[in-house]
C-alpha cells in the first residue's frame, strides 16, 4: 500500500470516476434521445436499466450464456419492453398535456419496480462472475478487467449509436422527427415507427448499462434503477437535454465529480455535489453545457 | 317525499355499516387465538432479515402451540411489511395495532425503524420487542427515561462497538483504524461512536472517518482515500448489502488489511456479494452462533434446518427468543392485556433462549454474552466469546 502521493491518488480517482461515469452516460443517452423526440422525461428509464440487468441475470444463470449473448439478449429484451411501454402507456397520451405524460411515466416506473418485486422478490441477487476479475497494477494504480470492459463497451455502444443517428436513413428520420414532427410527417416519415425505434434504442442502451453494472458490482435488485436513473437524468440535463454528445459528456462529468468529491473532500458531500451541479447548470446555462440558447416563439 | 326517502335510506345504510364495524371488532377480541404482530423487513435492504425473523417466529409459535399454547389459547402471527424504512415501519405498526389488534409486536430489527415506531405502540400501550434493534434509543428516550413498552432481545450498540474495539486492539493488534459509516443509519453511527470511544481510550488512533448512504453501490473513491491513510484495519459497522460491496471493492483496490463490523454483516448473502476469497480476514460481533452447544440451541437448529433447509441466522434465533419472551410475559400477566403483558415482560429473569439466558435490566436491555465470528473461505466460524461485565 503505497498510495501516498497525490498524483497517484488523483489518477486512481479518475479511473474510479470514468467507470462510474460511463454507466451514467449510457443511461443518460436514453433519457436524452426520448426527450429529444417526444419531449418526455421518461422516469421509467431507470427501471428499464433494472429490467436489462435482470434479463442479463436470467440469461447468465438459467441459460448459462456467456457475456456477449447475454448482453445482446438483455438489449433486445429491454428494447422490446421499451416499444411496448411506449405503445401502451405513452402513445395514447401523445396529445395530452405534458404533465399528464410525466405522471404516466412515474406510474410506469412504479409498475415496473413492483412487478419485478412480485416476480423476483425484493432480495438482492448476486450476478454470476461472467469474467473472473483480473487486477492490473501499473505505476501504483489499480485497474481491473471489469472496469476496462465497462469503459470499452460503453464507448463502442456510444460510437454505434452516433453512427446510427448520423449516418443511416432511420437516424436521419429520427433527427427530422425531433426537429419538427409535423414537417417530418408531411415528408412521409412514419412518426410512430420512428418513436418506437427511439424507445428501443434508448432502452437497449440502458439494458447494456444494467448488465455491465450487474457484472461490475455483482448485486442487482428491483429498486436498483432509482438512484442511477436520477443521476443519469442530471447528466442529461448538464450536457444539454436532447443532445447526444451532451449526455455522454454529462455522464462522465457526473462520475468524475462524484469520485473527486468523495476522494478529496468528504464522501458525505458526494450526492450534494451531484445535485448542486444540476442547480448551477439550471441557473447559469439552462440549456446545458452543449445546448444552444433557443428563443421560444410566443 | 323524495328527500324523506333518501334520508331514510342513508339512515338505514348508516346503521348497517355501524353494525358491521362493531361486529368485526367483537369477533376479533373473542377469537380463540392470541395475535402477535410481526413488524418485519419483508422487502427493501433488510429483506433477508425479515424472512429469517418470520421463519424463527413461526417455528417458536409452532412449538408453543404444540405444547398447548398460552393461557389456553393458540398463538397466531400477523405480519406487516415495513419495507426496511422508518416511515413504512410506523404505518405497519399502526396497521398491526388498530386493524389486526395484536397483543404484542415483534420487530422491526433495524434500529432507525424501531425508533420511529416507538410513539405508536407506546400510545396504544402495546408491547414491542425488537429482535435486533441495537441502538440505545430503542428502549430509552432522548431524556434517558426507559420506554415502558419497548424491549429488545439483543445487547446494545455500546457493547458491540466496545467488544469490537477490544478485539481489534488485543487480538488483531491494530493501532491505526479507519472507520466507514452508513450515514443514513442510527445503528451504524451508534456502533462507530462507541467503537471510536473505546479504541482511542485504549491508545489507538482513528486515521480516517468516511461515510456513505444506504443503497450506494460505488465505494471505490472513498476506499481509495482510506487506502492513502495506511490503516491497520477498517471498521465498517453497516448492513450486509453495502458491506458486501465495500469488502469486494476494497480487495479489488488491493486493500488487504482486516475488516470488521457488527451483526449487520450476518447474512448468507455476504459470501455471494463480496466473494469468498475477499471475505478472508474479516470479523464481526454477533449475538448468536448456530455452532453454540447448548441443548436448546441444538434442538432449534435441527428443527430449523428441517423446516427451511438452511441454518438459522441471528435474526431467526433472536426472533425465536422474542416469541418465547412474549409467551412467558403472557403467562406471567395471566390475561391477554397488552399493558399488563408489558409490565410482566420487565420482570423476566433468566429465561433460557437459543441465544443465551435473558434477564432484562432497568433499561429493558438483556444482559448476555457476545460472540466474535470470522469469515473463512465464505463460511462463518466461531472465533471467541466475550462475556458481559
Amino acid at each position: 500500500m503505497n498510495m501516498g502521493s497525490f498524483t497517484q491518488q488523483f489518477l486512481q480517482q479518475i479511473i474510479n470516476g470514468l467507470s462510474l461515469g460511463s454507466i451514467y452516460s449510457l443511461i443518460a443517452l436514453g433519457y436524452t434521445m426520448i426527450y429529444g423526440i417526444i419531449k418526455l422525461i421518461n422516469f421509467a428509464h431507470g427501471d428499464i436499466y433494472m429490467l436489462g440487468a435482470f434479463i442479463g441475470f436470467v440469461a447468465t444463470t438459467k441459460f448459462q450464456m456467456s457475456f456477449l449473448p447475454a448482453l445482446i439478449l438483455a438489449m433486445v429484451g429491454a428494447g422490446l419492453a421499451g416499444i411496448i411501454i411506449e405503445r401502451i402507456a405513452y402513445r395514447p397520451m401523445r396529445n395530452a398535456p405534458r404533465i399528464a405524460v410525466l405522471i404516466t411515466a412515474i406510474g410506469v416506473s412504479f409498475f415496473l419496480e413492483y412487478t419485478m418485486i412480485l416476480i423476483a422478490t425484493p432480495q438482492p441477487r448476486t450476478f454470476p462472475a461472467v469474467f473472473s476479475p483480473t487486477v492490473y497494477h501499473f505505476a501504483g494504480l489499480v485497474v481491473n478487467n471489469q472496469q476496462i470492459l465497462i469503459l470499452v463497451s460503453a464507448l463502442l455502444l456510444m460510437a454505434g449509436l452516433t453512427y446510427i443517428v448520423n449516418h443511416t436513413k432511420a437516424g436521419q428520420a429520427m433527427r427530422a422527427v425531433s426537429f419538427d414532427p409535423d414537417a417530418a410527417r408531411l415528408m412521409g416519415i412514419n412518426i410512430d415507427r420512428i418513436i418506437s425505434m427511439t424507445f428501443a434504442l434508448g432502452s437497449a442502451l440502458a439494458a447494456a448499462a444494467g448488465v455491465l453494472v450487474g457484472i461490475y458490482y455483482n448485486s442487482i435488485d428491483p429498486l436498483m434503477g432509482t438512484m442511477p436513473g436520477l443521476k443519469a437524468f442530471i447528466a442529461a440535463v448538464v450536457g444539454g437535454i436532447g443532445i447526444l454528445p451532451g449526455a455522454m459528456m454529462g455522464g462522465l462529468i457526473m462520475g468524475l465529480v462524484e469520485a473527486m468529491v468523495s476522494g478529496f473532500f468528504s464522501s458525505t458531500f458526494r450526492d450534494a455535489a451531484a445535485f448542486a451541479i444540476l442547480i448551477i447548470i439550471l441557473l447559469y446555462k439552462p440549456s446545458g453545457l452543449l445546448g444552444k440558447n433557443v428563443k421560444e416563439k410566443v | 317525499m323524495q328527500t324523506g326517502k333518501k334520508l331514510l335510506a342513508i339512515l338505514c345504510l348508516g346503521t348497517m355499516l355501524a353494525g358491521a364495524v362493531t361486529g368485526c371488532g367483537k369477533s376479533g377480541s373473542s377469537a380463540k387465538e392470541i395475535k402477535i404482530g410481526g413488524n418485519l423487513e419483508m422487502t427493501g435492504t433488510g429483506a433477508s432479515y425479515g424472512k429469517s425473523s418470520q421463519n424463527g417466529i413461526k417455528l417458536a409459535i409452532e412449538k408453543i402451540n404444540g405444547q398447548g399454547g398460552v393461557l389456553g389459547k393458540k398463538l397466531a402471527l400477523s405480519v406487516a411489511d415495513n419495507k426496511s424504512e422508518a416511515a413504512e415501519a410506523t404505518n405497519a405498526m399502526q396497521k398491526l395495532i388498530s386493524q389486526d389488534k395484536v397483543v404484542a409486536v415483534i420487530g422491526p430489527s433495524i434500529s432507525s425503524c424501531v425508533i420511529a415506531t416507538t410513539a405508536v405502540n407506546a400510545g396504544a400501550k402495546v408491547l414491542d420487542i425488537s429482535p435486533l434493534g441495537t441502538n440505545p434509543k430503542v428502549t430509552v428516550d432522548q431524556n434517558g427515561k426507559t420506554r415502558a413498552y419497548n424491549f429488545r432481545t439483543c445487547f446494545i450498540d455500546p457493547f458491540q462497538g466496545t467488544v469490537m474495539a477490544k478485539f481489534v486492539k488485543d487480538t488483531l493488534k491494530a493501532k491505526k483504524v479507519a472507520i466507514l459509516v452508513d450515514n443514513s443509519s442510527d445503528y451504524s453511527k451508534g456502533l462507530a461512536q462507541y467503537f471510536e470511544e473505546t479504541f482511542t481510550k485504549n491508545g489507538g488512533t482513528i486515521v480516517a472517518k468516511e461515510s456513505f448512504l444506504q443503497k450506494d453501490t460505488d465505494f471505490k473513491a472513498t476506499l481509495t482515500k482510506i487506502q492513502a491513510t495506511n490503516p491497520d484495519m477498517i471498521y465498517v459497522p453497516a448492513y450486509y448489502q453495502e458491506v458486501g460491496l465495500i469488502v469486494k471493492q476494497a480487495r479489488e483496490l488491493g486493500i488487504t488489511v482486516p475488516m470488521a463490523g457488527g451483526d449487520g454483516w450476518d447474512s448468507a448473502k455476504m459470501p455471494e456479494i463480496a466473494g469468498k476469497a475477499a471475505l478472508n480476514k474479516t470479523f464481526f460481533s454477533s449475538l448468536y452462533s448456530p455452532e453454540d452447544n447448548t441443548p436448546m440451541n441444538k434442538e432449534f437448529v435441527a428443527a430449523y434446518e428441517k423446516a427451511y433447509n438452511e441454518k438459522p441466522d441471528v435474526f431467526a434465533a433472536l426472533s425465536y427468543d422474542s416469541t418465547l419472551l412474549i409467551a412467558e410475559a403472557l403467562k406471567k400477566a395471566g390475561e391477554v392485556n397488552s399493558a399488563k403483558v408489558a409490565a410482566a415482560m420487565a420482570e423476566i429473569k433468566g429465561l433460557e433462549g437459543v441465544s443465551g439466558k435473558v434477564t432484562f435490566d432497568a433499561q429493558h436491555n438483556p444482559v448476555k454474552s457476545a460472540f466474535i465470528i470470522e469469515y473463512k473461505d465464505g463460511k462463518q466460524s466461531f472465533k471467541t466469546k466475550i462475556e458481559p461485565k
